[in-house]
Protein backbone atom coordinates (compact mmCIF):
# COMPACT_ATOMS: atom_id res chain seq x y z
CA UNK A 1 0.00 0.00 0.00
CA UNK A 2 1.79 3.10 -1.20
CA UNK A 3 1.60 6.34 0.72
CA UNK A 4 -0.51 8.61 -1.44
CA UNK A 5 0.30 11.77 0.41
CA UNK A 6 1.32 12.68 3.93
CA UNK A 7 -2.25 12.56 5.12
CA UNK A 8 -2.74 8.88 4.35
CA UNK A 9 -2.04 6.05 6.78
CA UNK A 10 -4.20 3.29 5.33
CA UNK A 11 -6.18 2.45 2.23
CA UNK A 12 -8.80 -0.01 1.01
CA UNK A 13 -8.38 -1.95 -2.20
CA UNK A 14 -11.56 -1.42 -4.20
CA UNK A 15 -10.52 -3.06 -7.44
CA UNK A 16 -7.80 -5.28 -8.85
CA UNK A 17 -6.90 -4.66 -12.48
CA UNK A 18 -4.52 -7.59 -12.63
CA UNK A 19 -4.57 -11.16 -11.38
CA UNK A 20 -2.04 -13.94 -10.83
CA UNK A 21 -0.19 -14.78 -14.03
CA UNK A 22 -0.54 -11.29 -15.47
CA UNK A 23 2.62 -9.57 -16.57
CA UNK A 24 2.96 -6.01 -15.33
CA UNK A 25 5.35 -3.26 -16.25
CA UNK A 26 6.62 -0.48 -14.06
CA UNK A 27 3.95 2.23 -14.07
CA UNK A 28 1.07 -0.04 -15.15
CA UNK A 29 -2.10 0.51 -13.22
CA UNK A 30 -2.66 -2.62 -11.17
CA UNK A 31 -5.33 -1.69 -8.66
CA UNK A 32 -7.62 1.04 -7.42
CA UNK A 33 -7.36 2.09 -3.79
CA UNK A 34 -9.82 4.12 -1.77
CA UNK A 35 -8.01 6.58 0.47
CA UNK A 36 -10.06 8.82 2.67
CA UNK A 37 -9.95 11.43 -0.04
CA UNK A 38 -10.48 9.69 -3.33
CA UNK A 39 -10.16 6.52 -5.37
CA UNK A 40 -6.62 6.39 -6.70
CA UNK A 41 -5.22 4.21 -9.48
CA UNK A 42 -2.17 2.40 -8.17
CA UNK A 43 0.80 2.09 -10.50
CA UNK A 44 3.20 -0.80 -10.14
CA UNK A 45 6.60 0.07 -8.64
CA UNK A 46 8.14 -2.81 -10.46
CA UNK A 47 7.94 -5.13 -13.42
CA UNK A 48 7.24 -8.84 -13.27
CA UNK A 49 4.52 -11.43 -13.21
CA UNK A 50 1.85 -11.33 -10.55
CA UNK A 51 2.31 -14.38 -8.33
CA UNK A 52 -0.24 -13.71 -5.65
CA UNK A 53 -2.74 -11.06 -4.64
CA UNK A 54 -2.17 -10.47 -0.93
CA UNK A 55 -4.91 -7.96 -0.17
CA UNK A 56 -8.38 -8.77 -1.45
CA UNK A 57 -10.93 -6.22 -2.55
CA UNK A 58 -12.67 -4.54 0.35
CA UNK A 59 -9.84 -4.92 2.83
CA UNK A 60 -8.21 -1.92 4.44
CA UNK A 61 -4.49 -2.16 5.15
CA UNK A 62 -1.92 0.29 6.52
CA UNK A 63 0.56 2.11 4.32
CA UNK A 64 3.55 -0.12 3.67
CA UNK A 65 1.66 -3.40 3.62
CA UNK A 66 2.45 -5.45 0.49
CA UNK A 67 -0.53 -5.67 -1.88
CA UNK A 68 0.65 -8.38 -4.23
CA UNK A 69 3.68 -10.48 -4.99
CA UNK A 70 5.56 -10.03 -8.24
CA UNK A 71 8.02 -12.51 -9.67
CA UNK A 72 10.25 -12.83 -12.73
CA UNK A 73 9.69 -15.21 -15.63
CA UNK A 74 7.09 -15.29 -18.31
CA UNK A 75 3.42 -15.85 -17.66
CA UNK A 76 2.20 -19.28 -18.64
CA UNK A 77 -0.85 -19.71 -20.85
CA UNK A 78 -2.01 -16.19 -20.20
CA UNK A 79 -2.91 -13.86 -23.03
CA UNK A 80 -0.71 -10.79 -23.40
CA UNK A 81 -1.50 -8.10 -20.86
CA UNK A 82 -2.88 -4.95 -22.39
CA UNK A 83 -0.20 -2.31 -22.07
CA UNK A 84 -2.40 0.73 -21.93
CA UNK A 85 -4.38 1.44 -18.78
CA UNK A 86 -7.39 2.34 -20.89
CA UNK A 87 -7.46 -1.06 -22.50
CA UNK A 88 -7.01 -2.72 -19.14
CA UNK A 89 -10.04 -1.09 -17.59
CA UNK A 90 -12.65 -3.07 -19.39
CA UNK A 91 -10.68 -6.27 -19.75
CA UNK A 92 -11.76 -9.05 -17.48
CA UNK A 93 -8.98 -10.64 -15.53
CA UNK A 94 -8.21 -13.75 -17.52
CA UNK A 95 -7.08 -17.18 -16.48
CA UNK A 96 -6.61 -16.45 -12.82
CA UNK A 97 -5.85 -19.63 -10.88
CA UNK A 98 -8.46 -20.65 -8.31
CA UNK A 99 -6.97 -19.16 -5.15
CA UNK A 100 -7.21 -15.69 -6.63
CA UNK A 101 -10.32 -16.13 -8.70
CA UNK A 102 -12.54 -14.91 -5.92
CA UNK A 103 -10.28 -11.95 -5.26
CA UNK A 104 -10.21 -10.61 -8.77
CA UNK A 105 -13.70 -9.21 -8.77
CA UNK A 106 -15.08 -8.06 -12.12
CA UNK A 107 -15.32 -4.26 -12.37
CA UNK A 108 -19.05 -4.48 -11.80
CA UNK A 109 -18.34 -5.13 -8.15
CA UNK A 110 -16.62 -1.79 -7.58
CA UNK A 111 -19.70 0.15 -6.77
CA UNK A 112 -20.73 -2.23 -4.07
CA UNK A 113 -19.78 -1.38 -0.53
CA UNK A 114 -16.89 -3.41 0.86
CA UNK A 115 -19.18 -4.89 3.49
CA UNK A 116 -20.28 -7.38 0.85
CA UNK A 117 -16.77 -8.75 0.68
CA UNK A 118 -15.91 -10.40 3.97
CA UNK A 119 -12.37 -10.10 5.24
CA UNK A 120 -10.60 -13.40 4.94
CA UNK A 121 -10.02 -13.65 8.67
CA UNK A 122 -13.52 -12.62 9.62
CA UNK A 123 -14.08 -16.08 11.06
CA UNK A 124 -11.48 -15.34 13.69
CA UNK A 125 -13.28 -12.27 15.01
CA UNK A 126 -15.08 -13.01 18.24
CA UNK A 127 -18.82 -12.45 18.58
CA UNK A 128 -18.07 -9.86 21.27
CA UNK A 129 -16.01 -7.83 18.82
CA UNK A 130 -18.66 -8.25 16.16
CA UNK A 131 -21.30 -6.83 18.48
CA UNK A 132 -18.97 -4.01 19.45
CA UNK A 133 -18.29 -3.25 15.81
CA UNK A 134 -21.98 -3.24 14.97
CA UNK A 135 -22.68 -1.06 17.97
CA UNK A 136 -19.99 1.45 16.97
CA UNK A 137 -20.94 1.33 13.32
CA UNK A 138 -17.56 -0.05 12.26
CA UNK A 139 -17.28 -2.21 9.15
CA UNK A 140 -14.97 -5.05 10.15
CA UNK A 141 -13.96 -5.65 6.54
CA UNK A 142 -12.22 -2.29 6.51
CA UNK A 143 -10.42 -2.64 9.83
CA UNK A 144 -6.74 -3.50 9.61
CA UNK A 145 -5.93 -6.02 12.31
CA UNK A 146 -2.89 -5.39 14.50
CA UNK A 147 -3.24 -8.49 16.67
CA UNK A 148 -1.39 -11.78 16.21
CA UNK A 149 -1.58 -12.93 12.62
CA UNK A 150 -3.25 -9.71 11.59
CA UNK A 151 -6.23 -10.44 13.78
CA UNK A 152 -8.58 -7.59 14.53
CA UNK A 153 -8.42 -6.55 18.20
CA UNK A 154 -10.76 -4.56 20.41
CA UNK A 155 -8.38 -1.59 20.11
CA UNK A 156 -8.55 -1.82 16.34
CA UNK A 157 -12.32 -1.64 16.38
CA UNK A 158 -12.35 1.20 18.87
CA UNK A 159 -9.77 3.25 17.02
CA UNK A 160 -11.63 2.60 13.78
CA UNK A 161 -14.74 3.96 15.43
CA UNK A 162 -12.84 6.95 16.79
CA UNK A 163 -11.45 7.88 13.39
CA UNK A 164 -14.36 9.19 11.35
CA UNK A 165 -12.41 8.71 8.17
CA UNK A 166 -12.17 4.98 8.74
CA UNK A 167 -15.85 4.55 9.28
CA UNK A 168 -16.51 6.61 6.20
CA UNK A 169 -14.26 4.44 4.08
CA UNK A 170 -16.75 1.67 4.66
CA UNK A 171 -19.34 3.51 2.63
CA UNK A 172 -17.51 5.06 -0.31
CA UNK A 173 -20.61 5.07 -2.44
CA UNK A 174 -22.37 7.81 -0.53
CA UNK A 175 -21.63 11.34 -1.54
CA UNK A 176 -21.92 12.80 1.96
CA UNK A 177 -19.58 10.06 3.16
CA UNK A 178 -16.94 11.21 0.70
CA UNK A 179 -17.32 14.70 2.05
CA UNK A 180 -16.68 13.62 5.61
CA UNK A 181 -13.69 11.47 4.73
CA UNK A 182 -12.27 14.21 2.58
CA UNK A 183 -12.89 16.81 5.27
CA UNK A 184 -11.16 14.84 7.99
CA UNK A 185 -8.22 14.04 5.71
CA UNK A 186 -7.80 17.74 4.95
CA UNK A 187 -8.26 18.56 8.63
CA UNK A 188 -5.52 16.14 9.67
CA UNK A 189 -3.06 17.33 7.06
CA UNK A 190 -3.61 21.04 7.57
CA UNK A 191 -3.49 20.68 11.36
CA UNK A 192 -0.15 18.98 10.97
CA UNK A 193 1.00 21.77 8.66
CA UNK A 194 0.01 24.49 11.12
CA UNK A 195 1.42 22.56 14.07
CA UNK A 196 4.76 21.50 12.63
CA UNK A 197 5.74 24.00 9.99
CA UNK A 198 6.99 27.46 10.97
CA UNK A 199 5.55 29.32 7.99
CA UNK A 200 6.71 32.62 6.63
CA UNK A 201 4.95 34.45 3.83
CA UNK A 202 6.25 36.83 1.21
CA UNK A 203 4.23 38.41 -1.53
CA UNK A 204 4.76 40.42 -4.68
CA UNK A 205 2.74 42.04 -7.42
CA UNK A 206 3.59 41.08 -10.96
CA UNK A 207 2.77 43.11 -14.05
CA UNK A 208 1.51 40.47 -16.49
CA UNK A 209 0.89 42.71 -19.51
CA UNK A 210 3.50 40.93 -21.60
CA UNK A 211 2.43 37.48 -20.44
CA UNK A 212 -1.24 38.14 -21.16
CA UNK A 213 -0.46 39.49 -24.59
CA UNK A 214 1.71 36.47 -25.29
CA UNK A 215 -1.12 34.10 -24.37
CA UNK A 216 -3.61 36.07 -26.43
CA UNK A 217 -1.35 36.03 -29.46
CA UNK A 218 -0.56 32.36 -29.07
CA UNK A 219 -4.26 31.51 -28.95
CA UNK A 220 -5.03 33.41 -32.15
CA UNK A 221 -3.44 30.70 -34.24
CA UNK A 222 -4.62 27.79 -32.15
CA UNK A 223 -7.57 25.51 -32.63
CA UNK A 224 -9.88 25.48 -29.68
CA UNK A 225 -8.39 22.21 -28.48
CA UNK A 226 -4.90 23.71 -28.25
CA UNK A 227 -5.75 26.97 -26.57
CA UNK A 228 -3.91 27.84 -23.39
CA UNK A 229 -4.88 29.80 -20.31
CA UNK A 230 -2.57 32.22 -18.50
CA UNK A 231 -2.26 29.72 -15.65
CA UNK A 232 -0.25 27.39 -17.93
CA UNK A 233 2.36 30.08 -18.44
CA UNK A 234 2.30 30.98 -14.75
CA UNK A 235 2.85 27.33 -13.77
CA UNK A 236 5.71 27.06 -16.22
CA UNK A 237 7.35 30.18 -14.78
CA UNK A 238 6.88 28.84 -11.25
CA UNK A 239 8.47 25.51 -12.17
CA UNK A 240 11.45 27.10 -13.88
CA UNK A 241 11.93 29.35 -10.85
CA UNK A 242 11.67 26.29 -8.59
CA UNK A 243 14.44 24.57 -10.49
CA UNK A 244 16.61 27.60 -9.86
CA UNK A 245 15.66 27.65 -6.17
CA UNK A 246 16.27 24.03 -5.16
CA UNK A 247 15.96 24.91 -1.45
CA UNK A 248 12.24 25.43 -1.99
CA UNK A 249 11.59 22.40 -4.17
CA UNK A 250 11.66 19.24 -2.09
CA UNK A 251 10.60 17.60 1.13
CA UNK A 252 11.34 18.10 4.83
CA UNK A 253 11.70 14.64 6.31
CA UNK A 254 13.10 13.58 9.68
CA UNK A 255 14.50 16.95 10.60
CA UNK A 256 16.24 17.62 7.32
CA UNK A 257 15.56 19.00 3.87
CA UNK A 258 15.75 16.69 0.90
CA UNK A 259 15.85 18.60 -2.38
CA UNK A 260 13.93 17.04 -5.25
CA UNK A 261 15.70 16.36 -8.51
CA UNK A 262 12.65 17.16 -10.60
CA UNK A 263 9.90 19.73 -10.38
CA UNK A 264 6.45 18.19 -9.85
CA UNK A 265 3.97 20.91 -9.07
CA UNK A 266 1.05 19.89 -6.87
CA UNK A 267 -2.04 21.54 -8.33
CA UNK A 268 -4.56 22.43 -5.64
CA UNK A 269 -7.80 21.39 -7.30
CA UNK A 270 -11.24 21.97 -5.87
CA UNK A 271 -13.71 19.21 -6.61
CA UNK A 272 -17.14 20.05 -7.89
CA UNK A 273 -18.91 18.37 -5.00
CA UNK A 274 -16.62 19.91 -2.40
CA UNK A 275 -13.20 18.96 -1.18
CA UNK A 276 -9.68 19.54 -2.37
CA UNK A 277 -6.87 17.47 -3.82
CA UNK A 278 -3.41 18.56 -4.95
CA UNK A 279 -2.08 15.99 -7.44
CA UNK A 280 1.24 16.45 -9.20
CA UNK A 281 1.78 17.86 -12.65
CA UNK A 282 5.06 16.21 -13.56
CA UNK A 283 8.26 17.92 -14.81
CA UNK A 284 6.52 21.22 -15.50
CA UNK A 285 9.86 23.01 -15.92
CA UNK A 286 10.72 20.93 -18.98
CA UNK A 287 7.47 21.33 -20.89
CA UNK A 288 6.17 24.07 -23.17
CA UNK A 289 3.04 26.07 -22.41
CA UNK A 290 0.80 23.99 -24.67
CA UNK A 291 1.91 20.72 -23.08
CA UNK A 292 1.50 22.14 -19.58
CA UNK A 293 -1.99 23.24 -20.51
CA UNK A 294 -2.92 19.89 -22.02
CA UNK A 295 -1.63 17.95 -19.03
CA UNK A 296 -3.20 20.37 -16.58
CA UNK A 297 -6.61 19.90 -18.16
CA UNK A 298 -6.17 16.16 -18.16
CA UNK A 299 -5.07 16.18 -14.51
CA UNK A 300 -7.86 18.45 -13.29
CA UNK A 301 -10.40 16.47 -15.30
CA UNK A 302 -9.25 13.19 -13.79
CA UNK A 303 -9.06 14.71 -10.29
CA UNK A 304 -12.68 15.76 -10.59
CA UNK A 305 -13.68 12.40 -12.02
CA UNK A 306 -11.85 10.60 -9.19
CA UNK A 307 -9.33 8.96 -11.51
CA UNK A 308 -5.96 10.07 -10.21
CA UNK A 309 -2.87 7.87 -10.29
CA UNK A 310 -0.71 6.93 -7.34
CA UNK A 311 2.38 8.76 -8.59
CA UNK A 312 0.38 11.97 -8.94
CA UNK A 313 -0.78 11.74 -5.34
CA UNK A 314 2.56 10.82 -3.90
CA UNK A 315 5.20 12.97 -5.47
CA UNK A 316 4.48 16.71 -5.69
CA UNK A 317 7.60 18.65 -4.74
CA UNK A 318 5.92 22.05 -4.32
CA UNK A 319 2.26 23.06 -4.50
CA UNK A 320 0.52 25.82 -6.41
CA UNK A 321 -2.88 27.17 -5.49
CA UNK A 322 -4.73 29.53 -7.75
CA UNK A 323 -7.76 31.19 -6.23
CA UNK A 324 -7.83 34.09 -8.64
CA UNK A 325 -10.94 32.78 -10.30
CA UNK A 326 -12.79 33.14 -7.04
CA UNK A 327 -12.02 36.82 -7.11
CA UNK A 328 -9.49 37.06 -4.30
CA UNK A 329 -6.41 39.20 -4.69
CA UNK A 330 -3.96 36.99 -2.84
CA UNK A 331 -3.68 33.57 -1.18
CA UNK A 332 -1.74 33.05 2.04
CA UNK A 333 -1.71 29.29 2.14
CA UNK A 334 -0.64 26.45 4.38
CA UNK A 335 2.10 24.20 3.08
CA UNK A 336 1.31 20.56 2.27
CA UNK A 337 3.66 18.58 4.50
CA UNK A 338 6.28 17.32 3.93
CA UNK A 339 6.76 19.92 1.19
CA UNK A 340 8.40 23.19 2.13
CA UNK A 341 6.73 25.69 -0.16
CA UNK A 342 3.33 26.61 -1.51
CA UNK A 343 2.80 29.33 -4.09
CA UNK A 344 -0.53 31.12 -4.17
CA UNK A 345 -1.86 33.18 -7.05
CA UNK A 346 -4.73 35.61 -6.83
CA UNK A 347 -6.71 37.07 -9.66
CA UNK A 348 -5.31 39.00 -12.56
CA UNK A 349 -6.89 42.43 -12.27
CA UNK A 350 -6.40 45.76 -13.99
CA UNK A 351 -4.69 48.10 -11.54
CA UNK A 352 -2.98 51.48 -11.55
CA UNK A 353 0.69 50.75 -12.11
CA UNK A 354 3.65 53.04 -12.07
CA UNK A 355 6.40 52.26 -14.57
CA UNK A 356 9.13 54.46 -16.01
CA UNK A 357 7.76 57.43 -14.08
CA UNK A 358 4.35 57.05 -15.67
CA UNK A 359 1.10 55.89 -14.17
CA UNK A 360 -0.85 53.45 -16.31
CA UNK A 361 -3.37 50.65 -16.03
CA UNK A 362 -1.92 47.15 -16.23
CA UNK A 363 -3.13 43.60 -15.59
CA UNK A 364 -1.53 42.68 -12.29
CA UNK A 365 -1.15 39.32 -10.56
CA UNK A 366 -0.38 38.90 -6.86
CA UNK A 367 1.91 35.98 -6.08
CA UNK A 368 2.42 34.79 -2.53
CA UNK A 369 4.89 32.26 -1.25
CA UNK A 370 4.29 30.29 1.92
CA UNK A 371 7.57 28.67 2.87
CA UNK A 372 8.96 26.52 5.66
CA UNK A 373 11.34 28.61 7.77
CA UNK A 374 13.23 25.48 8.79
CA UNK A 375 14.29 25.00 5.17
CA UNK A 376 14.72 28.57 3.93
CA UNK A 377 14.73 32.20 5.02
CA UNK A 378 12.68 35.08 3.72
CA UNK A 379 15.50 36.28 1.52
CA UNK A 380 15.43 33.09 -0.53
CA UNK A 381 11.66 33.20 -0.74
CA UNK A 382 11.73 36.80 -1.91
CA UNK A 383 14.25 35.95 -4.61
CA UNK A 384 12.08 33.08 -5.77
CA UNK A 385 9.07 35.35 -6.29
CA UNK A 386 11.32 37.86 -8.03
CA UNK A 387 12.38 35.09 -10.36
CA UNK A 388 8.79 34.21 -11.26
CA UNK A 389 8.18 37.90 -12.00
CA UNK A 390 11.28 38.07 -14.17
CA UNK A 391 10.34 34.92 -16.10
CA UNK A 392 6.83 36.17 -16.79
CA UNK A 393 8.26 39.30 -18.38
CA UNK A 394 9.90 37.14 -21.06
CA UNK A 395 7.35 34.50 -21.98
CA UNK A 396 9.18 33.69 -25.20
CA UNK A 397 12.07 32.35 -23.15
CA UNK A 398 9.86 29.97 -21.20
CA UNK B 1 -29.00 24.34 -37.27
CA UNK B 2 -32.21 25.57 -35.70
CA UNK B 3 -32.36 27.57 -32.51
CA UNK B 4 -33.56 24.46 -30.78
CA UNK B 5 -30.59 22.46 -32.09
CA UNK B 6 -28.25 25.13 -30.85
CA UNK B 7 -29.89 25.24 -27.45
CA UNK B 8 -29.53 21.46 -27.23
CA UNK B 9 -25.86 21.80 -28.19
CA UNK B 10 -25.28 24.41 -25.49
CA UNK B 11 -27.04 22.27 -22.90
CA UNK B 12 -25.00 19.24 -23.93
CA UNK B 13 -21.73 21.16 -23.81
CA UNK B 14 -22.60 22.54 -20.41
CA UNK B 15 -23.53 19.13 -19.14
CA UNK B 16 -20.02 17.91 -19.92
CA UNK B 17 -18.38 20.46 -17.64
CA UNK B 18 -21.06 20.67 -14.97
CA UNK B 19 -23.00 17.40 -14.94
CA UNK B 20 -25.42 18.75 -12.36
CA UNK B 21 -26.22 21.81 -14.48
CA UNK B 22 -29.86 22.27 -15.35
CA UNK B 23 -30.41 24.99 -17.90
CA UNK B 24 -34.10 25.19 -17.07
CA UNK B 25 -33.15 26.43 -13.63
CA UNK B 26 -31.35 29.54 -14.83
CA UNK B 27 -32.57 32.72 -16.43
CA UNK B 28 -31.65 33.05 -20.14
CA UNK B 29 -29.58 36.12 -19.29
CA UNK B 30 -27.77 34.64 -16.30
CA UNK B 31 -24.00 34.35 -16.53
CA UNK B 32 -23.34 30.64 -17.03
CA UNK B 33 -19.96 30.85 -15.33
CA UNK B 34 -21.52 32.24 -12.18
CA UNK B 35 -24.64 30.11 -12.27
CA UNK B 36 -22.68 26.86 -12.59
CA UNK B 37 -19.42 27.92 -10.93
CA UNK B 38 -17.32 27.36 -14.02
CA UNK B 39 -13.66 28.26 -13.78
CA UNK B 40 -11.66 29.27 -16.83
CA UNK B 41 -10.69 25.68 -17.50
CA UNK B 42 -14.31 24.56 -17.36
CA UNK B 43 -15.19 27.41 -19.67
CA UNK B 44 -12.50 26.37 -22.14
CA UNK B 45 -13.89 22.85 -22.10
CA UNK B 46 -17.35 24.32 -22.69
CA UNK B 47 -16.04 26.18 -25.76
CA UNK B 48 -14.38 23.01 -26.97
CA UNK B 49 -17.59 21.04 -26.52
CA UNK B 50 -19.51 23.69 -28.44
CA UNK B 51 -17.03 23.26 -31.25
CA UNK B 52 -17.40 19.50 -31.35
CA UNK B 53 -21.19 19.79 -31.36
CA UNK B 54 -21.67 22.67 -33.80
CA UNK B 55 -18.38 22.95 -35.69
CA UNK B 56 -18.22 26.58 -34.57
CA UNK B 57 -14.89 27.61 -33.08
CA UNK B 58 -15.51 30.55 -30.74
CA UNK B 59 -12.32 32.63 -30.72
CA UNK B 60 -11.09 33.97 -27.39
CA UNK B 61 -12.09 37.54 -28.19
CA UNK B 62 -15.70 36.39 -28.58
CA UNK B 63 -15.90 34.67 -25.19
CA UNK B 64 -17.85 37.62 -23.73
CA UNK B 65 -20.51 36.96 -26.38
CA UNK B 66 -21.29 33.45 -25.20
CA UNK B 67 -21.53 33.86 -21.45
CA UNK B 68 -25.31 33.55 -21.15
CA UNK B 69 -27.63 30.99 -22.69
CA UNK B 70 -29.47 33.63 -24.68
CA UNK B 71 -26.36 35.29 -26.04
CA UNK B 72 -24.64 32.00 -26.66
CA UNK B 73 -27.48 30.66 -28.79
CA UNK B 74 -27.81 33.85 -30.82
CA UNK B 75 -24.04 34.05 -31.27
CA UNK B 76 -23.91 30.48 -32.55
CA UNK B 77 -26.90 31.18 -34.81
CA UNK B 78 -25.14 34.19 -36.30
CA UNK B 79 -22.05 32.07 -36.93
CA UNK B 80 -23.85 29.06 -38.34
CA UNK B 81 -24.98 30.93 -41.44
CA UNK B 82 -28.42 32.18 -42.46
CA UNK B 83 -31.27 30.53 -40.65
CA UNK B 84 -33.12 27.95 -42.75
CA UNK B 85 -36.17 29.50 -44.36
CA UNK B 86 -39.04 27.60 -42.82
Amino acid sequence: MPSLGADMDAGTVVEWRVGPGDEVHRGDIVAVVDTDKADIEIESFDAGVVQRILVPVGVRVPVGAPLAELGGGMPVAVPPVPTTPVAAIGAPVAAAPEPAAALAEPPAAIAEPPTLVPAPDSATISPVLRRLATHLGVDLATVAGTGPGGRVTREDVESAAAAPATAVAAAPSTRSGEHTGMRSAIAALMSRSAREIPHYHVTTQIDVTTAMRWVERANLDRAVTDRILPIALILKATAVAARQAPELNGLWIDGGFHPAERVHLGIATSLRNGGLVAPALHDVDTKDGASVMRELRDLVGRARAGRLRSSEMADPTMTVTNLGEQGVDAVYGLIYPPQVALVGFGRIADRPWAANGMLGVRPVLTATLAADHRATDGMRGARFLGLIDHLLQEPDQL
Amino acid sequence: MTTLDLRTAVAGALHRVAPEADLDQVAPDADLREAFELDSMDFLTFIEELYSRTGIDVPERDYPLVTTLERCVSYLASRSGPAPTR
